[in-house]
């Protein structure tokens, strides 16, 4: 019966105990809403026929209700209202409750992806792994603009908000693949924030999470090895070059001179920027730190204030080392007059 | 029966027009285009406010097709994705501060008053003239900034994104924080006129419900408007100099943006959707020639959805992140607006109970009205219930569901009015046929275009997508079938309208019959609406008792 409801009503699996409480309701709500549209709609019907007009000056009835008819156009609506919201009430609480032996999942959208990460263990872009049969609890946030995690198949959404986190919780049935879907506006490629959610069999999902524990420790392990901790400025340059790579950077500033999204590194250093306020600036160290922690405050003309900030996500010597990398990207004054060789360094 | 028969009916032939010959209509009282820009006629003014609100309205519809024709596919269809969010802004951005909010009560509500309360204008003519430039003023500074350069993001302009975004910004809000001065204008100018101008006879609750529902109208206008104007200045200047009030990167807080915004646009919804509500009951009343069953009832739930609608506005924020009990708390007073609904759904229907039902083009869409409103106001019960939110939050069935109670029951109730007093407005009839088979489009046309769309909610798609998953494609295409359809009865409606005005047959003063205040004056009335003394209104409107049998009856 419910399957079959569901099919008519368009509704996707349902993949998790709230999904099941939420189409019980679905299903009461719909079916009341059709009835008593279907009974309006016949009783109104009904009239027109029955009442139609047979003399153009027809005289009428004074007909008034009697309070006892009016105490039923009340009160009858008012006790299915209620009834809907205590058993919507209720399902929310509890969806909003997280049980104290969820697992914890960290959630942050970002203007376009879904980041994933585990207090313990590691971390995951668009792809979020969990266990069936056990609740997992959601800590969202974003870090730029309005996002909303929506999983319809576990009819759970909650929006991500920059600077504070949110929490709902779940426990997936069912183990599968289930989309993910941003549903605030968040700009240009709102409809292609997408993800998905990867719901394993208990034993499976501890082999994956020991699996990617494993290859954390090596990383720490390597980390370890490297026993400088005041880099030397030639391993700055390298590091930032890493690192560059890693937060992101280079998905947005090119480093051969290319157009894209941001300003290209190469050159950057040292040269006159124009800005969109019409004024111009000089890049040195504190333009490109002050970039990379408020990006808006002086936007280079030409370029949409699209980057996000890095405050509180670099920590001081992982800032000095992209400078630095930066730094490093400076290309030597051209020379007026007759080529004297190559006017640009090869980059690696 | 074909209509022009059924218009001069055996024994009610209209009275030959009265001519005096020194009142003219208002229509032919001074022809320069001086005595038009410069009227201070409520009723003048009235129909140049039609001329622009149609004009928006087709603005917002070709938008809003561009949008459908882009869904029909998966991917890119005929525009990019920077297009596609700048047209859905617009098509909302026009609809809502250029097409629905001014729609009847700007119009209708600035053509009636004056003539159901027995008065020679509104209270503030002049200032009625100046609410007239300052929408248009808005109107054109808004729709220069989504030309020049574009807005994307959305008629509800969320922060931080509205403070980052690099489209511009300014232009559009400014031009709708103006908009907002013509609408506390018009509101402060209805109610003055509703407390100070009423006729002999006529007392509070023998008012005209359409007169009722303008003033709650009036009410939220005046109240809520100031809030949004406010809003609207603070992101303006957030996106230009970066102030912090709303972008938690400089310390603000992106939610209290969305409490202020829906402090005003919830209640928004009842501007929009409440003169539709007193639309229906003149019609209902006319067409049944009935006495409104439960006249008290209907006027104070009109009171009663403009004072909860002030508490409800948090309903659209259940998943915002805030505290669980608030949101059961906004919950349930969703609940009490529903409930108010529901008494002025089952009056109406009660009304045509041992009525006398003529069905015309009006009719026709007060019953399509009744199932947009019974529909859309139990699916907004729906999403009320807390639960069912959390699924439906920003998916389609959202869209479908405000679409069908604002825009469903609104556009019935602008075209039944547009219908109804046509003859008032104008002197001049239709024809029937016509109006009865495009009314008869627009309803199925509105249907096929919004139901798929419940059902693509209920599927899992999200609102603003310009891609979608390929699941969702089967009901985008009815979607937008059904919005070819609902075009095509638009584009009847404007060809045989233009015509009646132009060719259509006198309609005599009251070819209705109504016994609505409004018909009492000539159509189309005079300059200073009646000829002679004072007109007295000593039965309440719509009384069709046989006056043989009436021992008039006290109101409930």
């Amino acid at each position: 019966m419910s399957e079959l409801l569901n099919n008519i009503l368009f509704l996707p699996e349902a993949a998790s105990t709230f999904a099941e409480r939420i189409d019980f309701l679905h299903h009461f709500v719909v079916g009341t809403t059709m009835v008593m549209s279907a009974a309006v709609g016949l009783a109104a019907l009904f009239f027109f026929f029955r009442y139609r007009r047979r003399l153009p000056a027809q005289a009428t009835e004074y007909v008034v209700p009697t309070l006892k008819t009016e105490f039923l156009f009340v009160s009858v609506p008012l006790v299915f209202f209620l009834a809907w919201f205590g058993i919507g009430f209720r399902d929310f609480t509890w969806v909003t409750t997280p049980p104290k032996d969820a697992m914890d999942v960290y959630v942050m959208g970002k203007q376009w992806m879904w980041k994933f990460a585990y207090p313990e263990g590691p971390n995951g872009v668009n792809v979020l792994h969990v266990p069936a049969n056990r609740p997992v609890r959601l800590l969202i946030t974003s870090r730029d603009v309005l996002h909303s995690f929506y999983v319809p198949a576990f009819r759970i959404k909650m929006d991500a908000l920059p600077g504070r986190y949110t929490q709902i919780w779940f426990e997936a049935t069912k183990p599968g693949t289930y989309q993910v879907l941003c549903t605030e506006y968040c700009g240009l490629s709102h409809s292609k924030m997408l993800a998905e959610v990867v719901v394993l069999p208990e034993e499976e999902y501890e082999d994956w999470i020991q699996e990617q524990r494993r290859g954390r420790l090596q990383d720490r392990q390597d980390a370890l090895a490297d026993n400088s901790l005041v880099p030397p400025v030639a391993r700055m340059v390298e590091q930032g070059q890493v690192l560059a790579g890693t937060q992101g950077c280079l998905k947005c500033h090119s480093v051969d001179g290319s157009q894209h999204i941001g300003p290209t590194f190469l050159g950057m250093y040292d040269r006159e920027e124009k800005l969109d306020n019409g004024q111009t600036i000089r890049v040195d160290e504190a333009y490109i730190t002050q970039s990379m922690m408020d990006p808006g405050a002086h936007l280079v003309a030409g370029y949409q204030n699209v980057m996000p900030t890095y405050q509180g996500k670099l920590q001081g010597p992982e800032t000095a080392a992209i400078v630095e990398y930066i730094k490093s990207l400076r290309t030597p004054n051209v020379r007026e007059g007759a080529s004297e060789g190559p006017a640009y360094d090869a980059i690696q | 029966m074909t209509p022009s028969s059924s218009i001069a009916a055996p024994g009610a032939t209209p009275a030959p027009e009265e001519h005096h010959d020194h009142h003219p209509s208002y229509l032919v009282d001074g022809t320069t285009i001086k005595s038009w820009l410069l009227t201070v006629d409520h009723k003048r003014i009235g129909l140049m406010f039609l001329f622009w609100v149609l004009l928006f309205f087709l603005v917002g519809g070709i938008f809003a097709l561009l949008i459908r024709v882009e869904l029909l596919t998966p991917g890119p269809t005929i525009m990019d994705a920077m297009t596609y969010n700048r047209t859905f802004t617009l098509h909302g951005l026009v609809m809502i501060f250029l097409f629905m909010i001014p729609a009847i009560p700007a119009v209708f509500g600035n053509f009636l008053l004056p003539l159901m309360l027995g008065a020679k204008d509104v209270a503030f003519p002049r200032l009625n003239l100046l609410s007239l430039y300052i929408y248009l003023g808005g109107a054109f500074i808004a729709l220069w900034g989504m030309l020049n350069g574009g807005l994307d993001t959305g008629w509800t302009f969320y922060t931080p994104y509205s403070a980052h975004t690099t489209t511009t910004v300014a232009p559009v809000l400014f031009g709708a924080f103006i908009i907002g001065f013509s609408s506390i204008v018009t509101g402060i100018n209805f109610i003055v006129t509703c407390h100070t101008m009423r006729a002999p006879g006529i007392t509070w609750f023998k008012m005209p419900l359409f007169v009722w529902a303008i003033y709650a109208t009036s009410c939220i206008q005046v109240l809520a408007t100031p809030v949004i104007g406010l809003l609207l200045c603070l992101v303006t200047v957030e996106n230009l100099f970066g102030f912090g009030m709303f972008d938690p990167a400089r310390g603000g807080d992106p939610v209290l943006f969305q409490h202020l915004f829906w402090f005003y646009s919830h209640p928004a919804v009842y501007i929009m959707v409440l003169p539709a509500f007193g639309v229906m009951s003149e019609v209902v009343a006319t067409y049944s020639r009935k006495n409104i069953f439960g006249y008290r009832a209907v006027a104070y739930s009109s009171l009663g959805i403009a004072f909860v609608g002030f508490f409800a506005w948090g309903h659209h924020m259940f998943v915002s992140g805030q505290s669980t009990f608030t949101g059961g708390l906004f919950g349930v007073l969703t609940m009490l607006v529903g409930v108010f609904t529901a008494i002025k759904v089952f009056n109406w229907v009660g009304t045509v109970y041992k009525g006398a039902v003529d069905f015309r083009t009006p009719f026709a869409y007060f019953c399509g009205f009744l199932f947009f409103t019974v529909f859309g106001g139990m699916t907004g019960i729906a999403l009320g219930t807390v639960s069912l939110d959390v699924a439906w939050h920003d998916t389609y069935f959202v869209v479908a569901h405000f679409h069908f109670i604002m825009v469903g029951a609104t556009i019935m109730a602008f075209l039944a009015a547009l219908h109804y007093w046509f003859p008032k407005m104008f002197g001049r009839t239709y024809h029937e046929g016509w109006g009865l088979v495009s009314a008869a489009l627009i309803i199925l046309g509105f249907n096929a275009t919004f139901i798929p769309q419940f059902l693509l909610g209920n599927n899992g798609m999200p609102r603003r997508y310009y891609e979608y998953p390929e699941r969702f494609q089967a009901l985008n295409v009815a979607s937008t079938a059904g919005a070819s359809l609902l075009a095509f009865g638009f584009i009847i409606i404007a060809m045989y309208l233009t015509y009646a005005l132009v060719y259509g047959k006198a309609s005599g003063k009251n070819p209705w019959r109504s016994k609505g205040y409004e018909w009492v004056s000539e159509s189309p009335p005079p300059t200073h609406n009646f000829v002679g003394p004072q007109p007295v209104f000593p039965e309440e409107p719509h009384f069709y008792v046989d006056p043989k049998k009436a021992e008039v009856p006290d109101a409930v």
